[in-house]
C-alpha cells in the first residue's frame, strides 16, 4: 500500500524497510519527513491539529504517485500522513521514493510534496497556549508549482 | 437529496459538518449555496468567500458545476497540509 492516513505515528526503519526490501532493482532511496516546529509567524506553537476529507485525500495522493510514475521511472513509494492532535516535535509526513538513480528519487520526493501541499484535502490548524488558529495557504507553496510546470514545457519540445 | 460536506476553518464558521439539500432538477454550485444561505442566512460571509474550493463527487471542480440528487458536495478553504 503506497499511500496511508492515520493518526498513528510512523516508525522511519519501518518506512525505509518497506522501500527498500527486497529491492534490489532500485540503487536510491530517497525519504522526506515533516515534522511540527515550534515557531510560526513568531508565535509558539504548541501542537497542530490535522484534518482531511477521507475518500478523496486518498486519491488525490494517489493520483499524485501516478503523476510522479509518468515523469520519473520510480521504483517505490510511500507516502504517510498523520492527522489528529500533534503536538510539536511530532513527525507529520513522510515521502519515500526509490529509482535506480538518485536524480529521479530526489525530483520525485520533492514534486509528491509540491503536490500533496497544494492538492491534498488536508487542513492544519495551528494551537498557541490558550488559542488557535486555522493555517492559510501559502504562495510560496502555490509557487512551487510553476516550476514543475516549466519543467514539463521544456521536457516537451 | 444532496449532501453537502463542509471541512476545515469554513466547518468552524459555520458550526456546521455538513447539509442535506432536497431538490428537484439539477442545479448549480452557486445556487445551492444560494439555497443553502436561504435556509442559514448567517452564512452567506462565508459560503460566498471567493477562496472557497469546491468537489463534487470528490472531484475539484468549478462553481459552474451541475449536480444532482444523489451527489457528494464538499466546500472547503485552500488545503494546507505536509
Amino acid at each position: 500500500m503506497s499511500v496511508i492516513i492515520a493518526h498513528k505515528d510512523f516508525d522511519h526503519t519501518q518506512q525505509y524497510n518497506y522501500l527498500s526490501e527486497e529491492n534490489s532493482n532500485d540503487g536510491a532511496v530517497v525519504t522526506f519527513t515533516g515534522l511540527v516546529r515550534e515557531f510560526s509567524s513568531g508565535d509558539n506553537v504548541t501542537a497542530l491539529e490535522l484534518e482531511h476529507y477521507p475518500g478523496m485525500t486518498q486519491s488525490l495522493l494517489d493520483d499524485i504517485i501516478t503523476q510522479a510514475k509518468k515523469r520519473w521511472q520510480l521504483g517505490r513509494v510511500r507516502i504517510y500522513h498523520r492527522i489528529g492532535y500533534l503536538p510539536i516535535g511530532e513527525q507529520i509526513v513522510f515521502v519515500g521514493v526509490t529509482s535506480k538513480h538518485r536524480a529521479e528519487a530526489f525530483s520525485a520526493a520533492e514534486f509528491i510534496m509540491d503536490f500533496l501541499k497544494n492538492q491534498a484535502t488536508f487542513w492544519k490548524k495551528e494551537h498557541f497556549s490558550g488559542s488557535s488558529r486555522w493555517v492559510q495557504a501559502k504562495q510560496s507553496d502555490k509557487a512551487a508549482l510553476t516550476k514543475w510546470q516549466k519543467t514539463s514545457s521544456t521536457e516537451s519540445q | 437529496m444532496i449532501n453537502v460536506l463542509f471541512f476545515g476553518q469554513l466547518k468552524e464558521s459555520l458550526q456546521c459538518e455538513n447539509s442535506q439539500l432536497a431538490i428537484d432538477k439539477p442545479i448549480t454550485i452557486a445556487q445551492l449555496k444560494e439555497l443553502l444561505v436561504e435556509k442559514n442566512p448567517s452564512w452567506e460571509k462565508y459560503l460566498f468567500d471567493k477562496q472557497l474550493l469546491v468537489a463534487v463527487n470528490q472531484s475539484m471542480c468549478s462553481s459552474l458545476q451541475l449536480v444532482c440528487a444523489g451527489d457528494e458536495v464538499a466546500l472547503f478553504p485552500p488545503v494546507t497540509g505536509g
